[in-house]
């Protein structure tokens, strides 16, 4: 296996990491790691390095609604225009092309119930090519990204143990 | 009134680890790496299956020897990791972890005043239940230069026509250690020369990191001289669910089952069957694990040299084990106020044999920040020594 999956696993959890310590627990050069992790900027597989806030634990309001689409597939385009349409808006965080039964999974982020209603109303309904929406909101986010947000991790193991 | 004491026990010394264990707790805001046993959860697929198992009502006894399907599983893992067929039903049974099938092993093989070879620094009970089981002990102290593998030669150098066991604790809890297949060549020569048994404790087995566990039982002649013993504890971090196994030959399995039916009648129910689920599709789990404890196991390696405390690299369990002989203390007395003036636990080499004096016992069984926490206390004591 070369660095490049134990590098992606590693900062996947932890993006703060340094690329002295990285190399250190990888047991690879500082400079290999160095330039695999430009590699990986460069090709576009790492994305970004984001920060997960629990926004839940802020006094700021945020809402978070999950929205089946059902759109109509425009001719020698498929699915990606209107995805694109769909993604220019920044209140949208996450649009996914699905299989089943509707064609887009969009994530949107508002500040406000009415806030989301409006987008959905106003601008997501109203596309020519989207059939119908559903809208979900989330009530709660127990787990996000691999992580658990309700519960802090506890050390109850005896102390010392042969 | 007379002693309500057994003589024999009370002459066993009690562990050092417990006397420690005492002093740490007592100490507020102490952080641990004094742990013997994973931080990871048992893998929830795992831990459903058991909790399935128990809706279903599977809370009978199972067999003295345990499940058959997990026998069958134990039989499969070995032939696929070692090479080597194991019949499920006459040479493998299911003991309550691998700490069981030691005790087993030793009382269903020595006569009183057989002698029972122990390298040391080891784990902490081979030397008690050999005892225990009326036999005498003979320590075999494991050199640094070595990297605290075991030798042909420091073998030999303590056979007596009394001696019939050889106990061979790789990967080694406390020191990391791990005997390679020609390691265990040069042992195999001795064990069959000398007519002896193993007992080959390789519940660390899938924890290595410098290439694949190698058992003795793999090399010729030795599956009809060696009791393996592994179990689910360390790979599956499973230490709650005390569930092992040992596998050997049918002679031998079959008076190990007669004490542990007698003894425990059958390990937990509950247990075995989350063990078959873990064998079945636990790999992923145990790569993950390795992965993570590779990573601190070289994290910590790195912070050693940077704060000069001298160490061998260690390619197994979750342990390293440098020296702090130059600091002129003993290792309890380094460890003593390593507590006491930096509030940081780690186990002196002593708990584990005389021979582990000048060295400490520290686990990565632990997140890396929680290491790093550790090592900037390592550091200032160091500092100020």
């Amino acid at each position: 296996m070369g660095i490049r999956e134990e590098i992606l696993r590693i900062i996947e959890k932890n993006s703060r990491i340094d690329v002295h310590e990285l190399s250190v627990m990888i047991g690879a050069d500082e400079i290999a790691v160095a330039n695999e992790l430009k590699t990986l900027e460069e090709e576009g597989v790492i994305c970004g390095y984001h920060t997960m806030v629990d926004w839940s634990k802020t006094e700021i309001e945020k809402v978070n609604a999950l929205i089946e689409v059902k759109v109509t597939p425009q001719r020698g385009l498929g699915f990606d225009s209107i995805a694109e349409r769909i993604y220019k808006y920044p209140e949208v965080t996450s649009v996914y092309l699905m299989s089943g039964g509707f064609d887009l999974m969009v994530i949107l982020e508002g500040k406000s119930l009415q806030e989301v209603a409006g987008f959905v109303n106003n601008k997501l309904a109203t596309l020519d090519t989207v059939l119908s929406t559903a809208t979900h909101f989330i009530l709660k986010k127990y787990k996000d990204h691999g992580t658990i947000l309700t519960k802090k991790y506890e050390d109850t193991r005896e102390i010392i143990t042969p | 009134m007379r002693s309500p004491i057994g003589k024999k026990v009370v002459d066993i010394k009690p562990s050092g680890i417990r006397k420690f264990f005492d002093i740490v707790q007592e100490t507020e805001g102490a952080i641990s790496l004094g742990v013997g046993e994973p931080d990871f959860d048992t893998p929830w697929h795992i831990r459903d299956e058991g909790i399935y198992s128990l809706e279903k009502g599977r809370t009978f006894y199972t067999s003295n020897s345990g499940l058959k399907e997990l026998r069958v599983e134990v039989s499969n893992y070995i032939k696929r990791t070692q090479g080597v067929d194991y019949d499920p039903i006459k040479e493998i049974f299911v003991t309550v972890g691998g700490s069981e099938a030691i005790d087993l092993a030793l009382r269903a093989m020595v006569d009183p005043g057989d002698e029972v070879l122990i390298p040391q620094p080891s784990y902490v009970s081979y030397e008690p239940c050999a005892i225990l089981a009326d036999a005498t002990p003979v320590i075999i102290e494991l050199k640094v230069e070595n990297e605290f593998r075991l030798t042909a030669q420091e073998v030999l150098d303590k056979i007596t026509d009394k001696t019939k066991i050889l106990i061979l604790p790789f990967p080694n809890n406390p020191t990391g250690a791990v005997m390679g297949k020609e390691d265990l060549e040069a042992i195999a020569k001795v064990v069959v020369e000398k007519d002896l048994y193993v007992i080959s404790d390789e519940i660390y087995s899938e924890l290595t990191y410098n290439g694949k566990h190698v058992s003795i039982v793999s090399l010729p002649g030795m599956k009809e001289r060696t009791i393996l013993i592994n179990g689910f504890s360390k790979a599956y971090a499973m230490t709650g669910w005390r569930l092992g196994y040992a596998c050997g030959p049918e002679e031998i399995m079959a008076q190990m089952v007669k004490i542990h039916q007698f003894a425990i009648m059958c390990a937990p129910t509950t247990s075995q069957y989350a063990a078959i689920e873990a064998l079945k599709n636990g790999d992923d789990d145990v790569k993950m694990m390795r992965e993570q404890y590779n990573h601190r196991r070289r994290y910590l390696l790195n912070e050693f040299e940077r704060i000069g405390l001298p160490c061998f690299e260690p390619n197994g369990a979750f342990y390293v084990f440098p020296s702090i002989k130059k600091f002129g203390m003993s290792s309890e007395e380094f460890c003593t106020r390593l507590l006491k003036e930096e509030k940081l636990a780690v186990v002196p080499g002593t708990a584990f044999g005389d021979c582990g004096e000048g060295y400490i016992r520290i686990s990565y069984a632990y997140s890396v920040e929680n290491l790093k926490a550790a090592m900037e206390r390592l550091e200032n004591f160091i500092s100020k020594l």
